[in-house]
């Protein structure tokens, strides 16, 4: 069990996905402008990182290596995720409308969101075990979601503020976007 | 004709540079230019992905049904970066080892899709590969001068030799994690103001 927490403890904070692994910035820069789209797009990536982590890990350890083509992991992972998105779409939009409406142009860009792909990519290299890799894909999730939520609270109030004007926008953003990761690097020593 | 052709060509190295003022395919940028020759072994490995899968998705941009394109022109893509993969494995393994899980992500770097959408979907195929050519070798150059930032200042070296003397102190924060963000953040304001004048 207390395995179990230090992983924890370790993707979200101290391996944070998007400050310390570098995966996942594309949207963590263009979906950070507004609290909202920031929200939506943490949901998506915990529903889905956690459902490609498992068949990822699947597809691996009962296709690939049994049939010694892990070579074509790059390209099975990302037609997994591929159609998983769109499966998880259809099933939303169908079962309940409610959650789709909120996660709605969220989903489709997870496909290329590195973040998903590069967790699943991690799992397989570290050679979690099933839970383990279960665990891990959650919290690397979590940890998105609290960078991403936090950078968000940020950005809507520097946006009121005025910045000279080279600096605005995204550059300024990953100044910040440093400065956050500069706190994440306080955990380094916890696990 | 020629001219058109340049003129894709060039875009990429300055008007549409890609990491600075697309702002696209961050992640390879900020993660491995801790030293210049990871960021410009990493700007080759994705200017070879962005050439060849321009070229197929522009050759193929007819027979592409428009309802799965996004799907066909990510197998497009995979199949390249297999190939880089296989590839570096076999030729320069230390690099592979370096870049780890950043050669397999360059499927989902954005950059490369999307060009295959956003151009090469659209245009003929030599327009495809100059515009290719272009990014890719923008792309490089951006990594290889963010990675010549940070390795001087961080590990006081280019390509590994030292630069300062012995008696410098390094300073580590530009090759650690949240170096990357800020060098790129003030990196990026440079730029717009040189573009500015």
């Amino acid at each position: 069990m207390t395995d179990f927490f230090v992983l924890a403890i370790s993707c979200i904070f101290v391996n944070n996905i998007l400050l310390a692994q570098f995966l996942g910035n594309c949207p963590f820069l263009g979906t950070s402008k507004k609290m909202e789209t920031a929200v939506g797009m943490s949901m998506a990536v915990v529903f889905v990182l956690v459902m490609a982590g498992i068949i990822t890990w699947m597809t691996d350890t009962y296709l690939l290596k049994p049939l010694n083509i892990e070579f074509l992991r790059t390209l099975s992972f990302i037609l997994v995720i591929a159609s998983l998105v769109q499966f998880v779409e259809m099933f939303l939009k169908k079962s309940i409308p409610g959650l789709y409406a909120g996660l709605g142009i969220f989903l489709p860009l997870i496909t290329t969101n590195c973040a998903v792909m590069g967790a699943c990519l991690i799992n397989i290299k570290e050679e979690y075990t099933f839970l383990q890799a279960v665990v891990a894909s959650f919290t690397y999730a979590i940890g998105f979601g609290l960078a991403l939520v936090l950078f968000a609270g940020l950005r809507e109030r520097i946006n009121i503020a005025r910045v000279p004007q080279p600096l605005q926008d995204t550059s300024l953003g990953l100044v910040t976007a440093g400065i956050i990761a500069l706190s994440f690097y306080a955990f380094k020593g916890m696990v | 004709m020629a001219q058109s052709i340049a003129k894709e060509f060039t875009k990429g190295l300055w008007a549409e540079l890609p990491p600075f003022k697309l702002v696209l395919g961050l992640c390879p940028v900020l993660a491995v230019t801790q030293s210049v020759e990871n960021g410009i072994g990493m700007g080759l490995a994705t200017t070879f992905v962005l050439i060849c899968s321009n070229f197929l998705v522009s050759l193929l941009r007819n027979i592409i049904p428009a309802k799965v394109r996004i799907a066909c022109y990510i197998v497009i893509i995979a199949t390249f970066v297999t190939i880089v993969e296989l590839l570096m494995q076999a030729y320069v393994y230390e690099l592979f080892l370096k870049l780890g899980i950043f050669i397999p992500l360059i499927v989902v770097n954005c950059l490369v899709l999307g060009r295959s959408e956003a151009f090469a979907g659209k245009n003929a195929p030599h327009m495809a590969i100059a515009d290719g050519l272009g990014m890719g070798i923008g792309f490089t150059l951006s990594l290889g001068a963010l990675g010549a930032v940070r390795e001087s200042l961080g590990a006081g070296t280019i390509l590994g030799t030292p630069l300062f003397g012995p008696d410098f102190q390094p300073f580590t924060f530009m090759v650690q994690a949240p170096g990357a963000f800020v060098c790129l953040g003030l990196m990026l304001c440079m730029m717009n103001l040189i573009g500015k004048k």
